[in-house]
């Protein structure tokens, strides 16, 4: 049994950054990493199945991206996930999302899990559609905004919960093998122990590239892709009228706000 | 390739306000897109959504019947994909929505279409796309193009565009979806439980906490605030998810909006578009928060930047009895 992670990791902008010179991007040096919030749920949810089912189940990361994402498969190698899968080189430059679910979809082709796990979008672009796009290209079932997952490994069907807007949810029964796009909030991830972070360095992270998985150039980077950033910019935004003072001057004007509302 | 083709979307028999939105946005770049704006409604008896749909501007609404009475991302991908095998058009907007997101990125990746998600805006240059949507956590505003693609599915940002409130007289027309096997089956919708007495919608006055309040035994001293100052006590979603306050009280997309709000003062909120979605409308906002760049001052009237916890306890001390 084997379920297969999917993450990524996500840049932030620097507090003052530049744009690049070709104006499609942010300046790399301007940009700060981290594991994509979703990912700890979705990776959470793969442990928590692996350890219900009592061992018997590999889980394995998954992340395209240059070396500096055996960073965050670190991580996830840390929280228990039990091996790594890495691929990159530079035919990758300039996917979206969809070229992106192509090089997941070709390794969920080699690996056969038995369920595919993805965050429900990344903090970074909040594309929302590598997960839905990879399954596609599997041809499995799948459902997105995953917050309650009733599954057992090997299973044929699962059960879950879809978060619709306004605090409804959508109850669904689901064959399997498939792609879930998990939600934050579908359980509680845990943190690294220490004795985690130290088996993570033992751990293998296999780095593969775009034609070992039989992919063609045309596949990925921008030739694969539906859709091309043209320019990046920062908006003209709306800005607060900031309250200045002291803490008891701030407060003081906030309640007179309150009591302008209330008609006092 | 011409014309835009719209897909409504409706739960549990009610027609969802973002399709109307969608609506305006075809029909504002109807004269760019040089063809006509196409409505479709997917439904087991799509007929009783027609006259809603028939607003000015929009040339035919098609009542899609089909088998399948709850949402499922495979009956509706195979639906869409036969709309856009009949009408060619150069755009096909959906929401930006959870049900949207189930099936537009397996449409686009099948039918090797143009695919932005959760753009704000769209327009045509000399007849080709450009969208634009948000980048680096909606800091920087991104313009994606589509090269050598004919025909892109865009999913829309709800709460950005004003209807259009006059009434048009489409053409309606019937299709039946076609018929594929299902994997999946609806079983029934659930409604968020907890905190029966809690009123986000109808509340006025809304206080809400979010990731400032750093760990659970806090929430209570801002409980206390919102009860002094005469607020409902309202958060963002890393509260709901912890589990500190229920769900009921979450204010943003996948909780409650603040639809009677007039006052919300927000704290410890940096401001995510989902938490936005359920309060920007509200005439005035006060935000406070350490950090001067959070994106809630953005969209604030008021601003505060200090610490949640000095300001909350001065406001106790301030507040006329």
């Amino acid at each position: 049994m084997k379920i297969l992670v999917a993450v990524k990791q996500v840049a932030a902008v620097d507090d003052d950054f530049e744009i690049r010179a070709d104006g499609r991007d942010v300046d790399p040096d301007f940009l700060i990493h981290d594991l994509n919030e979703w990912d700890n749920f979705s990776l959470e949810e793969a442990m928590k199945i692996k350890e219900a089912a009592g061992g018997e189940v590999e889980v394995v990361v998954v992340s395209v991206g240059p070396e500096s994402v055996d960073e965050e498969l670190r991580k996830c190698l840390a929280k228990g996930a039990d091996r790594a899968i890495r691929v990159w080189d530079d035919s990758v430059e300039g996917s979206d999302p969809i070229a992106i679910a192509r090089i997941i979809a070709a390794v969920a082709k080699k690996e056969a899990p038995d369920m595919l796990f993805a965050g429900v979008q990344a903090s970074d672009h909040s594309y929302a559609a590598t997960g839905i796009a990879t399954a596609s290209f599997l041809g499995w079932p799948h459902a997105a905004v995953v917050s309650l997952l009733n599954y057992t490994p090997g299973s044929k069907m699962a059960t879950l919960q879809r978060e619709l807007e306004g605090g409804t949810y959508a109850e669904v029964e689901l064959e399997c093998p498939a792609v879930l796009t998990i939600q934050l909030g579908i359980n509680v991830p845990r943190y690294a122990s220490l004795r985690g972070i130290k088996q993570a360095a033992a751990k293998p992270i296999d780095v593969l590239t775009p034609s070992a998985l039989g992919l063609a150039a045309a596949d990925v980077g921008e030739a694969g892709s539906l859709s091309r950033v043209r320019r990046m910019y920062v908006p003209a935004k709306g800005q607060a009228e900031l309250i200045e003072g002291t803490p008891a001057e701030q407060v003081a004007r906030l309640v007179k706000i309150i009591q302008e509302f209330k008609g006092v | 390739m011409s014309g835009i083709l719209v897909i409504a979307e409706h739960r549990m028999d009610e027609l969802r306000p973002v399709s109307l939105e969608l609506i305006a946005v075809a029909v504002g770049v109807k004269a760019q897109a040089s063809g006509p704006v196409t409505v479709a409604i997917i439904a087991n008896d799509p007929q009783k959504y027609a006259q809603a749909l028939s607003v000015q501007g929009v040339d035919e609404v098609i009542c899609v019947k089909s088998a399948v009475v709850e949402f499922d991302p495979d009956a509706y991908e195979a639906t869409v994909a036969a709309l856009i095998a009949a009408k060619n058009p150069s755009l096909v907007l959906l929401p930006h929505s959870v049900n949207s997101l189930a099936y537009a990125p397996a449409l686009a990746a099948h039918g090797g279409l143009g695919l932005a998600t959760d753009a704000f805006k769209v327009e045509f240059e000399a007849g080709a796309l450009v969208a634009t949507r948000g980048g680096y956590g909606q800091k920087l505003n991104v313009e994606v193009d589509f090269p050598g693609k004919s025909t892109v599915v865009v999913t829309f940002r709800a709460n950005v565009c004003k209807l259009i409130d006059v009434a048009g007289s489409p053409t309606v027309t019937q299709m039946d979806a076609p018929a594929i096997p299902a994997r999946g089956q609806h079983k029934k919708y659930i409604e968020a439980v907890g905190g029966g007495d809690v009123d986000i919608p109808g509340s006025e006055f809304i206080l809400s906490i979010g990731r400032g309040v750093g760990e659970e035994d806090n929430v209570e001293q801002f409980r206390e605030l919102a009860q002094t100052v005469g607020a409902e006590l309202g958060c963002s979603r890393p509260i709901a998810d912890a589990g500190w306050l229920p769900k009921s009280r979450q204010v943003g997309q996948s909780g409650k909006t603040a639809a009677n709000c007039k006052l919300y003062i927000a704290m410890g909120i940096s401001g995510s578009v989902q938490h936005m979605a359920g309060m920007k409308h509200v005439e005035t906002i006060v935000a406070v928060n350490t950090d001067p760049k959070a994106s809630i001052f953005h969209i604030a009237r008021y601003g505060i930047v200090g610490d949640i916890f000095e300001i909350g306890e001065e406001l106790r001390s301030q507040f006329p009895a």
